[in-house]
């Protein structure tokens, strides 16, 4: 005991003498602080600096009032933001409008780790990073890891065709070299957008995505077509909605086919498979099934269909590690809940307020409430929404939504556009600043 | 919390027949539901633009404009939908916590 307490205060020095000489602001042992900070009750780190653990990092010291030194672990020195980023693709944003750095986190007093977590110890509350840091204690862990992909779900999608056939799910370098594959194609071309079997990430993403394609096309080379390829039966948020927009807006450009599950692709053709026909490309997108993050996985976190991990939804802690909480696109969601940026942000409070009351020897709330907004963008300007409240119900053990709450918008408009901008911008102050 | 909205926080609680969140108050209820505004309307309330800031308006405009929002006797884009979540007691601890946060 006494042997793991001198090696948690030594990590613990350690991590923040770095952190310090990187500009951050040490919570502790740090002989240039001239006040004594409070002394902190314990530590939580937080795997994943993105809308779930940003969120979960900043809200972790708002209110533990500072006394839990926390730590955020995130590979990327920046965040990019998926939300907004189908605009780069439509060629109305830059994909600098959608990147924000993680110091106004370090103003919080977190301590952001630019590094990989290659693995965690449960038995021991040890992490163990990629490059810079020594293996970290921890008292509560935080786990907010998105999605990983399936490739070898779809024949053909090898490392190498990865090369071309791009997903671009993941915001960031992706997003852009897309942009210059339709940028690229010739006019009288045709991009072919998959989609997985729900759920995946963002489920209004991939609709948005093909209108904002579509978008570009109108303007820039008006003879070409978007081809949905969409293994669910129907669109599987806010359908009305885009269907009349992509009639309405893109007729002749925007083609939608459901039950249309990819099998394979070739990249060097540039086709793609389905049960039924084989489909020539100029650019080819395909989205791969998706699952919980790497290092939930590796972790044993994933309880369901070998994807999703299930948590205890009062606490976001894990259903089969206690002291570690799950996040995000990770979770295995509850009835209505999408797997969005908003909800992960979501539950980072919920996780934040829970971890907090553990902490102290307390038992979280018993009633918590969340609620979803996700806007997309039908165009440059025009914009729907889809909304929901859900309630912890005590009897199911899980979240329902609120009878009467939520719904769509009654049509595209562009004040929701100004909204939609809004949400954005207060989204990821309110995680990141 | 200001301990004078705390007070009638709990009054809210108490004074509510069938509580939906079970019999012990809690003292966080108001924060951890106002921060459900947060990812549109700013943490704590304080929006950074686009939005209302609700941060410091006081208790009782708040609880209008929710009412009126769940009752459809106010125009809304999405608000109507949103407030149709939460119960009048739920609002009242909402904007009592809201209406204690600073607005700069």
């Amino acid at each position: 005991m006494k042997n793991q307490q001198r090696r948690r205060f030594l990590q613990a020095s350690a991590a923040s003498a770095i952190s310090a000489s990187l500009g951050g602001l040490a919570t502790t042992g740090c002989a240039t602080t001239p006040a004594q900070p409070p002394r902190p009750i314990g530590r939580v780190i937080v795997i994943g600096g993105g809308f779930g653990g940003a969120t979960a990092a900043k809200y972790l010291r708002m209110w533990s009032g500072g006394t839990i030194e926390v730590f955020l672990v995130e590979r990327n020195n920046e965040f990019v933001s998926c939300p907004i980023s189908n605009l780069v693709l439509g060629g109305t944003r830059s994909i600098g409008e959608l990147t924000r750095g993680y110091q106004g986190l370090r103003e919080h007093g977190i301590q952001v780790l630019n590094d990989e977590v290659t693995a965690i110890d449960a038995d021991k509350n040890l992490v163990k990073f990629r490059t810079k840091f020594a293996d970290m204690g921890y008292d509560r862990l935080i786990v907010s890891p998105g999605v990983d992909f399936m490739f070898d779900q779809v024949e053909g999608l090898t490392a190498e065709a990865q090369k071309t056939v791009l997903h671009a799910w993941k915001a960031g370098p992706d997003t852009v070299a897309l942009r210059r594959q339709l940028e690229a194609m010739p006019d009288g071309g045709t991009y072919v957008l998959s989609i997985p079997r729900a759920p995946y990430r963002c489920p209004p993403g991939p609709y948005e995505r093909a209108s904002q394609v579509a978008f570009y096309f109108k303007q820039a080379k008006p003879r070409s077509k978007v081809l949905i390829l969409d293994a669910n039966e129907d669109v599987t948020s806010k359908g009305p909605l885009f269907k009349a927009a992509w009639r309405d807006l893109y007729g002749g450009i925007v083609e939608y086919r459901n039950n249309s599950e990819v099998k394979g692709v070739d990249s060097r053709a540039s086709t793609v498979r389905t049960d039924f026909d084989t489909i020539k490309a100029d650019v080819l997108n395909v989205l791969p099934p998706m699952r919980a993050g790497d290092i939930a996985r590796t972790t044993g976190l994933i309880t369901t269909n070998n994807r999703w991990c299930g948590v205890d939804w009062l606490s976001m802690e894990s259903t089969v590690r206690k002291g570690i909480h799950v996040l995000g696109d990770a979770t295995l969601a509850a009835p209505a809940m999408p797997k969005s940026g908003h909800m992960a942000n979501q539950h980072g409070k919920l996780a934040a307020a829970a971890v907090v009351e553990l902490m102290n020897g307390r038992q979280p709330s018993a009633a918590p409430m969340v609620a979803n907004t996700c806007y997309s963008f039908v165009s440059d300007k025009e914009v729907i929404h889809v909304s929901s409240v859900h309630q912890y119900d005590a009897a199911q053990k899980t979240f329902v939504t609120v009878p009467g709450s939520g719904g769509v918008s009654t049509q595209r408009s562009e004040l929701e556009g100004f909204y939609a901008a809004a949400w954005a911008r207060n989204i990821w102050s309110d995680m990141l600043s | 919390m200001n301990a004078k909205f705390y007070l009638l926080a709990c009054l809210a609680i108490a004074t509510t027949s069938t509580p939906a969140w079970g019999q012990i108050a809690d003292p966080n209820l108001g924060r951890n539901m106002a921060a459900n505004c947060a990812n549109c309307h700013g943490t704590n309330g304080m929006s950074v633009g686009g939005t209302a800031a609700l941060a410091g308006q006081s208790r009782e405009s708040l609880i209008k404009a929710l009412t009126e929002f769940r009752e459809g006797k106010r125009p809304a884009t999405i608000m109507h939908q949103l407030s149709k979540g939460y119960s009048d007691e739920q609002i009242a601890l909402i904007a009592a916590y809201l209406s204690t946060q600073k607005s700069k």
